[in-house]
């Protein structure tokens, strides 16, 4: 990353720290109940010294995420490829697609428990419920906007309905289906932990249900902290893979 | 001579939008000989380019047949080499691939067809950028590596339609320039749209001047000037009757 662009991150940092620091006097000061609301500094020394248990329990959670935004990826190209293969399918898909969207999931996950049991699969459900739909979006709408005159130059050179897809779409979707996967990509995590909350042995959802019911308010922070960093991770991830996927996209001039 | 590489006789086009039907073709009968260089010139949206897809068997004619190489065929996609008025080179191949876009149609082994795409790239002076994005080239640049693809793809026979209208003056001149040494040294039969009367005198043996839509053909007109053509031969007498000639037939089509 290039110095200009880390400088760009200055102000929000600038803010955090600020926010950061007044939330540590808030507490220190007296003025918020430290139970409730735990100082910064107290959380990570609570995730230090408890740091074994919320590993394992964040590998759990990590495997679940992982799992599910594998799946939803997979699931999203193949609906996307679908909605675009013939004007009737796409009819018939979106709506039952849209349709999904609108099932309320805490009324799901429980129903999924019961069906799945209580193993690493509903969780997978979960993850990929909530992550598939931006992806198969993002990633048809990029299949859909290709320019005509390039498909019938493909056509001109007698290029299959297979072909076309392959060599022109697929590949120009590509910045279209990294930003549905970027956004899928940052609520996978808090998606894996709401089908935890539901019901599951182990994982960091169940960790902060645990830490709140012993009224341990701090590990359930430590618990957030460490979600919000492996989203962000995540989220980094993703667009580390696109930079290197597709580098013409960012201004790469030449093959390195 | 054998027999000619493309002959059109009687083709119509009218397309049904509803209940509205546009009439864009009438009756069109023209020839083009093995290594003749023709081009159709005429007022914007006259239906130049509605002849060329059907040419191309991107679409078919409402009326008419189409021979190629003296057989009759409606199975023509693939067999010509179409360039459209845009380069539509994909930005995420390097213009070597971008080049050898119709060997990839064809399955060429992607080994032997980076061998033709280099050799054709390194012949015509444009070898020092194979490996660069297209979005890093200027616009002659990029019609130029777009008319490499269309002649990789079959260096015989080339329909290319407006490839230097959105180029400048003197990118254009050197552009021409470039493309006929390339149409010489191939000894390829061209058949070139363009709405410049300059243009067309400069490059073709003969012109075939369309009129305002419904297409028809006007006249046919010999251009007897040398070969090979430089661009001072557009100040010889013959030259500038005939620009004046065709420039007074255009105006009469040209509606505000």
């Amino acid at each position: 990353m290039s110095l200009r662009r880390l400088a760009s991150y200055g102000p929000a940092f600038v803010l955090g720290v600020a926010i950061l620091l007044i939330w540590e006097l808030a507490v220190r000061t007296g003025s918020v109940n430290d139970f409730y609301l735990p100082a910064p500094s107290a959380i990570i020394v609570a995730l230090f010294q408890n740091w074994d248990v919320i590993a394992s329990n964040t590998l759990q959670t990590l495997l679940e995420t992982v799992l599910g935004l594998a799946v939803s990826t997979v699931l999203g190209l193949f609906l996307a490829i679908l909605l675009d293969i013939t004007p009737w399918v796409r009819r018939a898909i979106y709506p039952i697609l849209i349709t999904s969207q609108t099932i309320p999931m805490i009324a799901l996950a429980p129903l999924l428990i019961a069906w799945f049991g209580l193993g690493l699969g509903p969780k997978v459900v979960v993850v990929t419920l909530y992550c598939f739909f931006p992806i198969s979006v993002a990633c048809a709408d990029g299949l859909f906007s290709v320019d005509a005159d390039l498909v019938r130059l493909m056509r001109s050179m007698h290029a299959s309905r297979w072909q076309i897809l392959w060599l022109v779409q697929l590949p120009g979707a590509m910045p279209s289906f990294f930003s549905g996967l970027r956004m899928a990509a940052t609520y996978s995590m808090t998606a894996a932990i709401f089908g935890e909350f539901v019901a599951a042995e182990q994982g960091l959802g169940v960790y902060m249900k645990l830490s709140f019911n012993a009224r341990v308010i701090v590990l359930v922070f430590a618990a957030i902290l460490v979600t919000a960093l492996l989203s962000l991770f995540l989220f980094g991830f993703v667009s580390l893979i696109e930079r290197i996927a597709l580098p013409w996209y960012h201004g790469a001039r030449r093959r390195i | 001579m054998g027999a000619p590489k493309l002959t059109l006789q009687g083709v119509t086009k009218v397309f049904h939008t509803g209940r509205r039907t546009l009439e864009t073709l009438r009756p069109i009968d023209m020839a083009v000989a093995q290594g003749e260089f023709v081009t159709l010139i005429g007022p914007s949206g006259c239906g130049k380019s509605t002849l060329f897809t059907i040419i191309a068997g991107v679409e078919e004619p409402s009326s008419g047949v189409i021979s190629l190489d003296g057989e009759v065929t409606t199975q023509r996609a693939g067999k010509a080499a179409y360039m459209p008025q845009q380069p539509l080179l994909l930005p995420w191949r390097t213009v070597e691939e971008n080049v050898l876009l119709g060997l990839d149609v064809r399955r060429v082994p992607r080994k032997d067809a980076l061998e033709q795409a280099r050799a054709l790239l390194k012949r015509f002076g444009l070898l020092e950028f194979a490996d660069h994005y297209p979005g890093t080239l200027s616009g002659g640049m990029r019609q130029r590596v777009a008319l490499l693809r269309t002649v990789l793809f079959n260096p015989q026979f080339l329909l290319l339609d407006e490839p230097f209208g959105a180029l400048d003056a003197l990118t254009r001149l050197s552009a021409q320039m470039w493309l006929l040494d390339l149409w010489q040294s191939l000894h390829a039969s061209v058949v070139f749209i363009t709405h410049d009367v300059r243009e067309a005198i400069l490059l073709s043996d003969r012109i075939y001047v369309l009129s305002a839509r419904p297409a028809s053909i006007l006249r046919v007109v010999e251009v007897d000037l040398p070969r090979p053509r430089v661009q001072e031969h557009l100040a010889l007498p013959r030259a500038v009757q005939l620009e004046q000639e065709l420039v007074a037939l255009l105006l009469k089509e040209q509606t505000l």
